[in-house]
């Protein structure tokens, strides 16, 4: 359908058939979360009641910032910026960035103009699409000059897009004027440490004023920038989230620090992400061993920060060329040749229409689903995972065999919280050789009690079985939290009745491999 | 001297390209590439050549011994 994409798909005459494109949107393996205890809500639990309004405000149609806006609303990132100014010991600038969400380098670059004509083509054909990431594949303020013409030639164009950035923050408090000036309301920036101690670990070198410098200095330089950048957006209203890596043994305890860190110095959500490290990343830690977390270490040290600000735990560390809704890319309908041979009409009063309808839908989803609280008191101190299969809409739609990934909810006498996801595709490319598919999954979602599925068949049944795992297919096409505790409220009496022991379950394998681009 | 880079090295990233003092440094047949009578090595400009500084990829930028040492 690539060639006949036209961008206007209000016109009277599109050639691409727009209900296709919804089927295509619909049909998108996203996370459908109505987040935590019965509220619309941001990156975690929290959510209007524990959030400053105006930054709810800002962030409700963010797609990588509210778990539950990231269903309804796509973001798109175009690689204009190939230079960088550090060094990461995650990353090999050669080939894709797991870790930071950045293609390789030998990615497709576009010129502002390029980039600009792709947002606008996307746009026109995606009514979600409301937010232009710049991201790389180096450091964007390392590429000042391209980042901002490119948001220069969109916010002509379409103002009504949001613009954001992810930064090492090493050149940030030399932009930060000109990030307000192009009304950037997010900023990414990626702190791994706030001790240089730590930092020397992570980060061989920076390029400082026309030199290179090397260990404890140059991580030191590093934090104190990121810190008084992110001090600098704060001061001006601009939205700072932080993204740590979370790298086993050099940083992982210390995060707690940079969580207090940042929290202190108003960033406003910390999203922590697992290190993604493989020998054939190429890069320092791929080579020499160092590990990821696994999925329980994870989540402890995600709900250790929860307490003192909103965490992020639906991020997918999708590419810095990505188009689509999160956990989606449809980069291959916009190819540069593609894109240069589009005639764009930007409509913005179709897209206006189109976005006024969502949120009719989401306010509805929301009444929806109320409820369900009563009765879990049986829980006491009782949390147990379950994992989803889901299209998305927040409905338990899709088949066990078909999942590529898996949505993560904690059940307790809270309600039903969502606190991640599992990717389970491209097994055989990431770091489970060749093992099938079933075998995955279970490593994937060890640590759940059940999985919910909206269909399953009788031989992965038993195996999840023996797993101690239980297949659900009873609540097919409802709504997965309701369905979720009105399971777990089954479980309780079970418990209660001593028909079963409720036993804890074990830790799980976070998959490695960066999210390609083509996946299939 | 003046540095060459190694082609087959090179990820295309422009860093180096907005670095040189020189401008010596342009992007050509899909790779970057130093021009030999416009590279001073940095000499008079900094104290380390900045393609090599900036470069991604380890021995990437390096001393092309063909061309006799800059004399500034
Ligand atoms: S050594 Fe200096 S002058 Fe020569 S190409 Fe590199 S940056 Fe330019
Ligand atoms: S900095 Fe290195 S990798 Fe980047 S363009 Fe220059 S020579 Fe190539």
């Amino acid at each position: 359908m690539t060639e006949a994409l036209i961008p206007d798909t209000y016109s009277s005459e599109p050639a691409v058939d727009i209900a296709d494109v919804m089927q295509k949107l619909a049909e998108h393996k996203g996370c459908g979360t109505e987040g935590g205890s019965g509220k619309a809500s941001c990156g975690s639990s929290a959510g209007p009641a524990d959030m400053p309004e105006e930054i709810w405000e800002k962030v409700k149609n963010h797609p990588c910032y509210s778990e539950e806006a990231h269903h309804h609303y796509a973001r798109m990132h175009v690689a204009v910026a190939p230079a960088c100014n550090i060094q990461c010991n995650y990353c090999n600038r050669k080939y894709d960035c797991a870790n930071e969400s950045r293609p390789g380098v030998v990615s497709e670059r576009l010129t502002p103009e390029q980039a600009s004509k792709k947002v606008l083509a996307v746009a026109s054909t995606i009514p979600q699409m409301t937010v232009l990431g710049i991201a790389g594949p180096g450091d964007p303020l390392a590429n000042p000059g391209k980042t901002f013409e490119t948001f220069r030639l969109i916010s002509e164009v379409a103002p009504d897009i949001k613009l954001c950035l992810s930064t090492n923050g090493l050149a940030l408090p030399d932009w930060v004027d000109e990030i307000a000036k192009y009304k950037v309301d997010h900023v990414t920036i990626t702190i791994n440490m706030v001790d240089p101690e730590v930092g020397q670990h992570i980060y061989p070198w920076i390029f400082w004023e026309n030199k290179r410098l090397q260990g404890y200095e140059a991580a030191k330089i590093l934090t104190e920038r990121q810190l008084l950048g992110l001090e600098m957006l704060t001061e001006r209203g601009i939205l700072a989230k932080i993204n740590s890596v979370m790298i086993p043994g050099i940083n992982d305890k210390h995060l707690v620090e940079v969580n207090k860190a940042v929290k202190s110095r108003g960033a406003f959500l910390h999203n922590i992400m697992p290190l993604i490290s493989a020998p054939e990343h190429g890069t320092v830690f791929g080579l020499n061993g160092q590990r990821g977390p696994t999925a329980q270490e994870l989540k402890a040290l995600q709900d250790e920060c929860e307490g003192d600000m909103n965490m992020m735990r639906h991020c997918r560390q999708c590419r810095a060329d990505a188009v689509g809704l999160l956990g989606e890319d449809r980069s291959a309908e916009f190819t540069t040749d593609k894109i240069m041979a589009m005639e764009v009409n930007y409509d913005a009063e179709g897209r206006k229409a189109y976005q006024q309808a969502v949120e009719a839908e989401r306010q509805a989803k929301v009444e929806a689903k109320k409820s369900e609280l009563d009765g879990l008191d049986a829980a006491g101190d009782m949390k147990i995972l379950v994992a989803v299969a889901t299209k998305g809409h927040g409905i338990i739609n899709e088949h066990f065999g078909h999942a590529k990934e898996f949505q993560i909810y904690e059940l307790s006498a809270k309600g039903a919280k969502f606190v991640g996801h599992r990717r389970v595709d491209l097994y055989c490319k990431g770091g489970y050789g060749e093992e099938d598919a079933l075998d995955t999954v279970i490593k994937a979602i060890n640590d759940c009690h059940a999985v919910f599925v909206a269909k399953i068949g009788g031989c992965p049944k038993a195996d999840l079985t023996a797993a101690g795992i239980e297949p659900i297919d009873a609540y097919a096409h409802e709504f997965i939290e309701q369905s979720a505790l009105a399971w777990f409220k089954g479980y309780l009496a079970k418990v209660e009745a001593g028909e079963i022991v409720h036993t804890e379950r074990g830790d799980a394998a976070i998959r490695q491999g960066a999210l390609l681009s083509q996946a299939s | 001297m003046a540095y060459k880079i190694v082609a087959s090295q090179c990820t295309n990233c422009t860093a180096c390209e907005a670095l040189c003092p020189n401008l010596a440094i342009s992007e050509a047949k899909g790779t970057f590439v130093i021009d030999p009578a416009k590279c001073t090595e940095c000499i008079g400009h900094f104290d380390t050549p900045q393609c090599v500084a900036i470069c991604p990829v380890d021995d990437t930028c390096v001393v092309d011994a063909v061309y006799p040492r800059y004399q500034a």
